[in-house]
Formats: C-alpha cells, structure tokens, sequence
C-alpha cells in the first residue's frame, strides 16, 4: 500500500479527495453514516491497522466535526478522517473496529458531549460521573464555576 | 457512580457465590501516580478489570486554547512529568509545521541531545520503580531502585544545569530551544552517559541472572502484535509486540536521520520483551547522545528573535500533527491554528492514555500479583494519562 494508492482506492469506493501526502492523508467531509463503512476499509483494504487517536473540535455554529487517525505502520501510511455531526452530536462508535477507540470514544464523549452510538460503556472517564457540562465545547468558559465551588 | 458500578457487576455475572470484587487503588504504591482498578476475581485469578481514571485531570487542552503559542510549552511539560521534554516538544514541532518555521541545525541537535538524555531518565524512573514493585523476587528490591535513582540524578542534573531546573524545563520554543550549552557542559554529559553505560550492565546482570525476576516477566501479560495496534499502544510496547515502528526512524524529526542507532524489537510481547526493548534502548539513546556532542554544529539556537511580549507568536490558519517519540512512546500534537497568538484547538495523544488502555485487555486471566508486574511494565505516567 502507498499513499497515491491509497488516495485512489478511497477516491474509487467514497468519491472523495484525501488531502496531504505520504503518512498524513486526510479525508474531510466524510458523512456520518459513512464513517463505520470507512474505517473498516481502512482497517482491511488500506491495512491501517494502528489506531492513534479519536478527538473532536467544536467549530460553534458549524457543529462539532470527529476527527479520527489510524495508520498503516508497515507501509507508512496515515489517515486523519473527519466527519461533521448534526446538531444532536451523534456519531457511530468505531469500538467494533478499533479496540482502541473505547477510552478515546469515552474521553470525547466526556469533553464534547458527542454520543457515541454502538459504543457498549459510554460513561465520562476523566471527569467525575456527576459533572455538568462538556468542558472543551467553546461555549463552555474556562472559569465555569463548578460545584462545591458554586 | 454507585449505580453504575453495581450495574457493571450485574453485567460481569457477580452471583455472589465464588466471585470477588477487589478494589485495588486509587492509592497504590504499584501503581506509580493515582489510579484506581476495580477486579473482579475468581479465586485469585482476575476475570474482569475496570479502571477509573481521571484525578489528575487539569484539561491541558482547555488551557492550550487559554495560553498562547509562547506560554504553552513551559506548561506542556507537566504532561508527562517524567519525560517533560518530549511532550513540550511534540507541541512546538506542531506549531513549527503550521507556520512552516526552520529550525537552526544546533536547535535541532539540541533538540535530539535533550530528548535522548530524558528517555535515559525516565527509563532509570521506570526499571527502578517496577524492579521496587517486584520487590519480593529481587532480594527486598530497593537496591536496582536506589542504583537507578543515582544515576537519574546525573542527568536531572545535567538538566539543572542547562535549563535551571530538574524536572519541567521550559526548553524548547517555536523556532528552537531557550537554551544553548553552557560551559564544560559537553564534557559533564559525555562522563555521565559514559557512567551509565557501565551501570546498565550492572543492572542487566542483576536482573537477567535473577530467576525470580525472570518467571515474574516472562510470558506474564502477553500483548499480540494484532491487539497492540488496535489499541494503538506505542514505545517499547509496541516494539515488545513485534511490531518495528519509532517515529524517529519512520516518520523523522530533528535531524534524527543524521545519527546512526538501532530500534530494538522483540517478539514475546510479555512483560520481559518490554523489559528487553527499553534495555536496549538505554543503550543507542547513549550512542545517539555521544554522536550529537561529536557533531554538534555551531550556529544560532533559535531562527525567532528573543522573546519579548507573550502574544509575539503567531502561527498562520491550518492544521497539523506532530509526533514525537517519547520514553513512552508516540506523544503527539494535533493542533488547529486560526491565526491568532493562540490556538483554536490542541488534542494530546498522550502515550500513556493510549498504553494504560491495553489493561482491560490483558490483565484478565493473570493473578493479582500479576498485575503489579503488568503495570510497571507498561510504565504510565498519570500526568499524561488524566492530562
């Protein structure tokens, strides 16, 4: 697997144009319902079998868009792909797939409010259970005062 | 909270007979920062581990979207306190990307010189930590644990040294490095490494000799090359999985393709393969740190004009990951710059994060004492963990 290959199998089976070269591919605007089917290839066709991250970026009125990288280490080859969710922030969970995307998908989840559908324990990992709010949305200000503190 | 841990237990078919849930942390001399597991055990033998993670938690990246480009890498090494350079470095390499700054040839040396003294350091911390948990098979343990922590001290010393301070640097800053070598520093550091060099046999004929030790490590907590890049375990533990891949040598920075070093690999993907790899280590991060001193060229340190005002930073709009190729493994920065003196966005993948993840799948089926060598073999560090 090379990167241009890479690029044209993705663009043959998504009709999308991956950007970057060699270990930093990435494919923007892949639709939500899409995203399972693509990490699967990805896994299979594309051998990115290395799981490196799962995160999310609040863009305010533009939604919040999943960012996710996984690499072919053996070939060099990495993908960042990213998916914008509607205004109820639901994404598939990637756990079926990548073992790894558990504590990821859990941390995002914890930080951005994003639910994660299919993922089998989605509960806050880094902050406590009761905590209010999702502190990495933009609306959220950082002296947020919390409870005891409120 | 309550709720839902009582659910898990129902989920994990606790009939209440032969079953045992243990509580172990988040108080735990073994587990080396806070962190909490709750086992489930049949007899002794642990069928399902859950993990509580979180009380270090400080939302680093909240407060990289707060700090700009000049204040960030001085609070970026309170990530991974252990190895506080590699993290600081991950951050400015992704600001350097985006804005497409050079970095002078020194910086860059300087750069490789600092990471591979502090992957030095943080493997003296991880063997005498682990080898003082497995203190029982090692004759009360303390003395691999006191001989590693001497010679760590040469090279936090060093660091005091250079930068000021012994364990959070502030060292590196977009465009290069804060600091240049001082006086007699080059020949302090090439005495030091040369001591370690010699210790670490020292240490390897403690251990190796040791068949308490060896059936401790060997063929406990086995990690397949598969399961480790699904969960995306970096460092010596993907290495100990017989998988070959250092960002250092696949995906470089600074200058790493000028020096000469091997990546060690090993295939058992146990406790001892981990133990081999970062073993090795020790020894071509010697190798490096004595080529950058013989080739170290002279020159500016920093392609910025000193710093004078905390917004003087700006990094154009874009996006970009950097990676960098810590003790612990890939310590990566993806940022998203909007053109101002601060960034937008800042994800951490932090190395430990990733590594501690592998626990819930390897640890069921050990014994509890088990998971004292299994933990110390996967060397988190909480700071990077929680963030």
């Amino acid at each position: 697997m090379t990167p241009d290959r890479a690029t044209s199998l993705i663009q043959e089976r998504f009709g999308l144009q991956a950007a970057g070269a060699g270990r930093s591919l990435t494919l923007e605007q892949l639709p939500p319902e899409r995203w399972v089917e693509f990490f699967a290839f990805a896994k299979d066709t594309l051998g990115c079998r290395f799981f490196s991250f799962l995160t999310a970026v609040d863009w305010k009125e533009q939604g919040l868009e999943v960012v996710c990288r996984v690499e072919n280490l053996d070939d060099g080859v990495g993908i960042a792909a990213k998916t914008r969710l509607g205004a109820e922030a639901r994404c598939p969970s990637l756990t079926a797939i990548y073992r790894g995307a558990d504590w990821m998908e859990r941390e995002c989840y914890d930080m951005f409010g994003v639910r994660f559908d299919g993922h089998p324990d989605l509960r806050r990992i880094l902050l406590s259970q009761d905590w209010e709010g999702h502190p990495l949305r933009k609306d959220y200000a950082i002296d947020t005062p919390h409870a005891p503190y409120r | 909270m309550a709720d839902l841990e009582a659910r898990k237990v129902i989920e994990l078919g606790y009939g209440g007979n032969e079953r045992l849930v243990m509580n172990m942390g988040p108080q735990h001399p073994s587990a080396h920062g806070v962190f909490r597991m709750i086992l489930t055990l049949e007899g002794e033998t642990i069928v399902a581990m859950d993990s509580v993670i979180g009380y270090l938690h400080r939302c680093h990246e909240k407060l990289g979207e707060t700090l700009t480009y000049a204040q960030y890498p001085s609070i970026a090494s309170k990530t991974d306190y252990v190895a506080a350079m590699t993290s600081e470095l991950a951050y400015v390499l992704a600001a350097e990307k985006i804005g497409k700054i050079e970095v002078p040839k020194r910086a860059q040396y300087l750069r490789v010189l600092v990471g591979e003294l502090q992957r030095i350091a943080s493997h003296c911390l991880w063997l005498g930590t682990w080898c003082l948990d497995m203190g029982g098979a090692l004759g009360g343990g303390a003395t691999v644990f006191l001989y590693c922590f001497r010679e760590r001290e040469m090279v936090l010393d060093l660091f005091e040294a250079l930068t000021g301070a012994r364990l959070l640097y502030g060292f590196h800053q977009v465009g290069g490095t804060r600091y240049d070598l001082p006086e007699g520093w080059a020949k302090h550091c090439r005495e030091t490494v040369d001591h370690i060099d010699r210790r670490i046999d020292e240490y390897e004929s403690m251990l190796e000799a040791n068949t308490p030790f060896l059936v401790r490590s060997q063929g406990v907590g086995v990690i397949s090359r598969e399961l480790a890049q699904e969960v995306g375990v970096a460092g010596p533990l993907l290495r100990g999985s017989d998988v070959d891949f250092d960002a250092r040598r696949d995906d470089p920075y600074s200058s790493y393709p000028d020096f000469d070093f091997k990546i060690p690999v090993e295939a058992a993907g146990d406790c001892y393969a981990r133990y081999r790899v970062r073993m090795q280590e020790f020894r071509e991060s010697i190798k490096i740190v004595r080529q950058v001193l013989d080739g170290l060229p002279a020159g500016p340190i920093s392609s910025r004009p000193g710093l004078k005002s905390v917004g003087q930073v700006r990094i154009p709009k874009g996006e970009a990951y950097a990676r960098v190729e810590g003790p612990r493994g890939e310590v990566g920065c993806y940022l998203i710059a909007d053109g101002g003196p601060k960034p937008y966005r800042m994800k951490w993948r932090g190395a430990s994060f990733s590594n501690l993840s592998i626990l819930p799948h390897i640890v069921p089926g050990h014994k509890v004492a088990d998971v004292v060598a299994i933990m110390g073999s996967v060397d988190p560090v909480f700071g990077e963990v929680d963030r």
